[in-house]
């Protein structure tokens, strides 16, 4: 585990910038050319927000795994987390942009439509996140109230996770997993605190 | 019957194989683009059909799956032949009706229609089939039947999308007579005038081109004649959601989101939306059915 966990130490981050910001590109290409499928645009919007998603869960996976496995993937958290965010202001993108359009149209979504409200909410939670997931903003506000801050991605995935079950239609599994691997996640840090006070 | 939908479209008329097998080669070529401006002169002038790939790999058929490509890889399994039609209920003859019967005493016609779905996206589609109310002529229809109630086949070793509890199987839908019997509506066995594919609801499935898709039930084994309204899937799994008659009515919005435009495929991703048409664009042959009625009540 040591071994592993030295190996990990002395693996670079920035690697996932890179792998993030060709995926990105690489998904919008495949839009343009036919291989998302005959509706690109809704597969595009849908293909960012699963990936960011799914980016947020792992990020929240990394606490857990140090505490449970010794696995320490730290290191590698703000890169997760910041490439989370990358996706999921472009799956907002592609609807701003390319799918509703109209100014008019968009805010009367984001008020009337619980489904969006809840994912914008979401999105506006990650923000502060991002603008200070650099170490001057860590410095500046000190290691205890930027911790606190971050707190946020807590809620901003469980809004994420939500607005994913509000949005199918019918009853479908796969978006009340992710809601649950998200409580779960969030949950199994509570299950540590009460087991260090005992 | 009060008076039948005449297709003044010929033989010739219809889209060249080739043209229509390859979308980029339509797009292209201007000779394509006025081959298919001829095909839609019409009922329908500015309807030009979406090419065979977009109508065959954008579905929604959830017995193979939630995905929209799902239905196109997983529907191969279903077994089309042989098939029978049940018709039921208030008729005259009630049998089970076999394919090739059936189409033995039909005239198939195409019919090039706008496909709205609740979802916010269409695509035009040049159908094969025959009027519904020809069908249901077979069978005889008692004076007293007032609905008109469809079955989706069910068969769980053929269709993986039936483990998960998506809705309550089998998907069942409904019409009132009068909506059944006028002559927009149809029974459609082909599309570009091939077979239509096992994804579309092979081997015929009901249109109904100024509802929203998903009155449109796919694969029909039964087809029951009544005098009280049937249950329709969607509006047992969300009645909020998906009412009865699901006309397209850009005026009354899904509660999740805007009816008021739609996204056309086949435009790529720039396509934009495009404002939604009353009854789909067919108001002025079925707006008298709604004569008085709230749509806003009876969405």
């Amino acid at each position: 585990m040591d071994h592993l966990n030295r190996l990990l130490k002395r693996a670079p981050a920035w690697p996932l910038y890179m792998l993030c910001a060709a995926h990105v590109f690489w998904l919008f290409y495949l839009g343009l050319t036919g291989g998302l499928g005959v509706e690109p645009i809704k597969a595009l919007e849908h293909a960012y927000g699963e990936a960011g998603l799914k980016l947020l869960v792992v990020t929240l996976a990394v606490t857990p795994l140090r505490r449970f496995s010794g696995v320490n993937l730290l290191k590698f958290r703000r890169a997760l987390g910041l490439c989370s965010f990358f996706y999921i202001a472009g799956h907002l993108s592609v609807w701003l942009v390319l799918d509703v359009q109209q100014v008019g149209q968009i805010w009367a979504d984001i008020v009337k439509r619980p489904y969006i409200t809840v994912g914008m909410a979401g999105f506006a939670l990650l923000l502060p996140l991002a603008l200070t997931s650099n170490n001057a903003s860590i410095r500046r506000m000190g290691a205890a109230s930027w911790r606190k801050l971050h707190k946020l991605t807590y809620l901003a995935a469980i809004l994420g996770a939500v607005h994913y079950v509000m949005l199918v239609k019918g009853f479908q599994i796969e978006p009340i997993v992710y809601l649950a691997v998200i409580l779960g996640l969030i949950g199994s840090r509570f299950i540590e605190r009460q087991r260090k006070i005992a | 019957m009060a008076f039948r939908w005449s297709n003044t479209l010929k033989d010739n008329d219809v889209t060249d194989r080739s043209v229509f097998l390859n979308r980029r080669q339509l797009m292209g070529g201007a000779a394509g683009l006025g081959l298919v401006g001829m095909a839609g002169a019409a009922k329908a002038d500015e309807l030009t059909p979406n090419a065979l790939e977009d109508i065959t790999n954008y579905c929604n058929y959830y017995e193979f799956g939630t995905g929209k490509e799902d239905p196109a890889r997983n529907a191969h399994t279903l077994t089309t032949e042989p098939w029978s039609v049940t018709i039921d209920g208030m008729v005259d003859r009630p049998a089970a009706y076999a394919f090739e019967d059936i189409m033995a005493q039909m005239s198939i016609e195409e019919r090039i229609y706008r496909f709205r779905c609740v979802e916010a996206w269409s695509m035009v589609v040049p159908w094969n089939g025959f009027e519904l109310a020809d069908l249901l002529q077979l069978a005889g229809v008692q004076s007293g039947a007032k609905y008109v109630a469809f079955e989706t086949v069910l068969r769980p070793d053929e269709m993986p999308g039936v483990k998960y509890p998506v809705l309550d199987w089998p998907y069942v839908e409904g019409l009132r007579l009068d909506e059944a019997m006028h002559p927009l509506t149809i029974m459609a066995t082909g599309i570009y005038g091939e077979d239509i594919p096992n994804q579309n609801g092979a081997p015929l499935r009901l249109v109904v081109p100024w509802k929203y898709g998903f009155k449109s039930i796919k694969s029909v084994v039964r087809i029951t004649l009544t005098d009280k309204e049937p249950p329709t899937s969607w509006n047992k799994a969300n009645a909020g959601e998906y009412g009865f008659y699901s006309n397209v009515n850009p005026e009354v919005d899904h509660p999740r989101w805007s009816q008021a435009t739609e996204r056309q495929l086949g435009g790529g991703l720039f396509a934009g939306r495009v404002p939604t048409l009353m009854f789909n664009g067919y108001g002025e042959e079925v707006a008298s059915l709604y004569a008085g009625m709230d749509l806003k009540a009876k969405f």
